[in-house]
């Protein structure tokens, strides 16, 4: 073959391969921006819907004082908390057969006009269609749209409550940051003990025997890690703690501590290792002890690298789903202790996306979640991109 | 020959299509249809059924569209679900192919034998708080409930909270078994479940509907001669039009044998 020709078949392979990655990578990108945007639409989505279940009315007698309900107030009157009387349409199943109500239940909105007509403190929660037209004893309550405050400042999480599902999610935003927190005080000390023995103390043939051991931890499935938290660490705190209730935030910040080790140890223990053997052995020549070398020179150092460790163990942590499912009891109160159960986000997730149906306000709601979650992991790798990358030989001007 | 391939493959996809039928729904019912779809395809070997779960709603909202031809449920149709297959000109048929009970259940150690549903109710929304008030120990009640995507949960909330809500931040679980798990290990604990998960780690209570007149205990007998009170039908629903296609499946599922395995999974037979 000509060299001509060989160079110019380089060379197009060369263009071809370019051509190729760029294309993976514009299209990688692509694809994940338009997942961030498919999730802020559905998300968004949630504002524009009513607070009454969609196709649903709340009809009232005209004489009736109530001009407007909050979700909460509605949620108290079907609950019986309250002088209202709260009127669903099985209870007119209940009074009336099918043929009494006709065919295609045409005569379902005069029945119920007549039940609202003669009980003054009725509020009825019925499909919009068969609301009594015409009646002057019957009012209609206006709805309204979900707010955000009531969204964002709400403290109670009851997403299938019906007539008005109640979507707080204060309890649920707080309950993963609370087991986040507690996992990251509990995982810290101990990460950085561990990357400190392995990178400086640690003899070689401990160091090649251990490093691989905790690289595993990394890789055993979260349901195991869920499944011991449930079997073994639960009744285990519940026994020693004397505990009502052994699924508390406490068991959900062990699981994800030893969950978060790994990644912790091998990010912030490359990070050490990286220190150039210079500064050490000339922090050794000028008669350093080997701890003050650690701790004066070889930390410092790495300062970047380790902190970057610590951000990236608090990312795992925030969007662990299936340990934290099985081992919190996933009660959604605002929390107050370690020692009571919490719901977080991912797991909220997890468990209610599966029967709400798609396109409706819990649908929305539960994407809504996924968009708060999906900021709270963007600023903490941001963090971590904006950390690792000061690194202490700049400032020094080494 | 070419001629004769081509042939034979339009007959097979002829016979299939005639044949094929999709289940789909309920995963409280899910493994009993799956079983029942086994035996028949074996004695009716050329049927296929495909049985797939994902919830009593998504099922029932594939029947709507079309997209199935049987849908599981362990809930009765609601009332917007049969609105919206009569907007679409069309009629549902309702066929209940076995019951489930569902036992409340305590530790093993707590000496409360017996609870009216009245006590349930409060104890579930929130109202009692201690295990002395019901005659127990002096210990706080603990309530485990399942996660709201499941029926269990809705059927619960209806049968014994009469449609109240429950205690806010209560304690869900995402599964049966878990609940069993969380019950046996905590003193103070009460959950609900499937009388086929009840076992020997925690203590199933004998329940009252009438204000403490009788108790009765949880049992396959009790709920098929309707003692027992918390009973839910499980149900397939076919729209009319395509009776004659779902038929002979139908009917396979309420025969003596159908029944048998009915039995087998742990459901009640009718």
């Amino acid at each position: 073959m000509k060299p001509d020709l060989l160079r110019c078949k380089r060379k197009g392979f060369r263009l071809f391969a370019e051509a190729l990655f760029t294309l993976s990578g514009t299209v990688t990108t692509v694809v994940i921006l338009l997942i961030i945007l498919f999730l802020f639409k559905e998300g968004a989505g949630l504002f524009r819907s009513n607070e009454v279940e969609k196709g649903y009315s709340l009809c009232v007698h005209a004489s009736s004082p109530v001009e407007r309900l909050s979700p909460a107030q509605i949620k108290q009157i079907f609950d019986y908390e309250t002088e209202w009387i709260p009127f669903r349409l099985e209870d007119l199943f209940d009074r009336y057969s099918e043929e009494e109500l006709g065919k295609d239940y045409a005569l379902l909105p005069g029945k119920l006009g007549e039940e609202i007509t003669k009980e003054p403190k009725l509020v009825a929660f019925v499909p919009t269609q068969y609301v009594p037209t015409g009646l002057p004893t019957v009012r209609v309550l206006p709805g309204s749209r979900i707010g955000w405050l009531r969204f964002f400042g709400g403290k109670e999480w009851m997403p299938t409550a019906t007539p008005a599902p109640l979507f707080g999610v204060l309890p649920l935003l707080l309950g993963t940051l609370w087991v986040s927190l507690f996992a990251i005080l509990i995982a810290l000390p101990l990460g950085l003990g561990a990357t400190v023995y392995l990178s400086e103390l640690a003899g070689e043939k401990m160091r090649r025997l251990l490093k691989p051991a905790i690289e595993l931890l990394a890789g055993i499935p979260s349901v195991v890690y869920g499944f011991f938290g449930l079997v073994v660490l639960v009744p285990f705190l519940q026994r020693t703690g004397g505990l009502p209730v052994g699924e508390t935030a406490l068991a959900g910040s062990l699981i994800l501590a030893i969950m978060a080790l790994p990644t912790i140890i091998t990010v912030a223990e490359d990070a050490m290792r990286n220190t150039p053997k210079a500064l050490r052995e000339a922090s050794l020549a000028l008669g350093a002890t080997r701890w003050q070398t650690i701790y004066r020179v070889v930390f410092p150092a790495s300062v970047s690298g380790i902190s970057a460790a610590i951000v990236l163990g608090i990312g795992r942590a925030v969007g662990e789903t299936m340990a934290v499912l099985m081992v919190t009891g996933n009660a959604a109160v605002m929390p107050s202790s370690l020692l009571e159960p919490v719901r977080t986000i991912p797991a909220t997730i997890a468990a209610e996306l599966g029967e709400a149906p798609a396109g409706g306000a819990h649908y929305q709601a539960l994407f809504m979640l996924g968009c708060i979650l999906f900021l709270i992991t963007l600023l903490i790798s941001t963090a971590a991109e904006i950390i690792s990358g000061k690194s202490f030989y700049n400032k020094k001007g080494i | 020959m070419k001629q004769f391939v081509f042939l034979t493959l339009i007959g097979v996809l002829c016979v299939t299509a005639v044949q094929a039928q999709k289940v789909k729904g309920s995963d409280t019912v899910l493994p009993l249809s799956q079983k029942e779809a086994e035996r028949y395809m074996k004695t009716h070997p050329s049927a296929t059924v495909t049985v797939t779960g994902g919830g009593s709603g998504v099922g029932i909202s594939a029947l709507i569209e079309g997209t199935t031809d049987i849908a599981q449920s362990s809930r009765k149709i609601k009332f917007d679900e049969k609105q919206k297959i009569r907007a679409g000109a069309q009629t549902v048929e309702e066929i209940i192919i076995a019951y489930d009970a569902l036992a409340v259940v305590v530790h093993p150690r707590n000496p409360v034998q017996e609870l009216t549903r009245e006590q349930l109710e409060g104890i579930f929304t929130g109202k009692i708080t201690n295990w002395k008030e019901v005659g127990g120990s002096d210990l706080k009640i603990i309530p485990y409930s399942r996660e709201t995507s499941s029926g269990t949960y809705e059927f619960f909330k209806e049968s014994v909270l009469k449609n109240r809500n429950y205690k806010n931040g209560i304690l869900s679980m995402p599964a049966t078994g878990a609940i069993v798990q969380s019950v046996s290990q905590t003193r103070g604990a009460i959950g609900y479940i499937g009388l086929a998960y009840l076992n020997r780690e925690v203590k199933a209570l004998r329940v009252s509907y009438d204000g403490g007149g009788t108790f009765t205990a949880p049992s396959v007998a009790n709920a098929k001669n309707g003692t027992y009170p918390i009973v839910r039908p499980l149900y397939f629903y076919y729209i009319t039009r395509s009776e004659k296609a779902v038929r002979p499946f139908i009917d396979y599922v309420l025969s003596p044998a159908g029944q048998q395995i009915v039995h087998e999974t742990g459901f009640i037979a009718l």
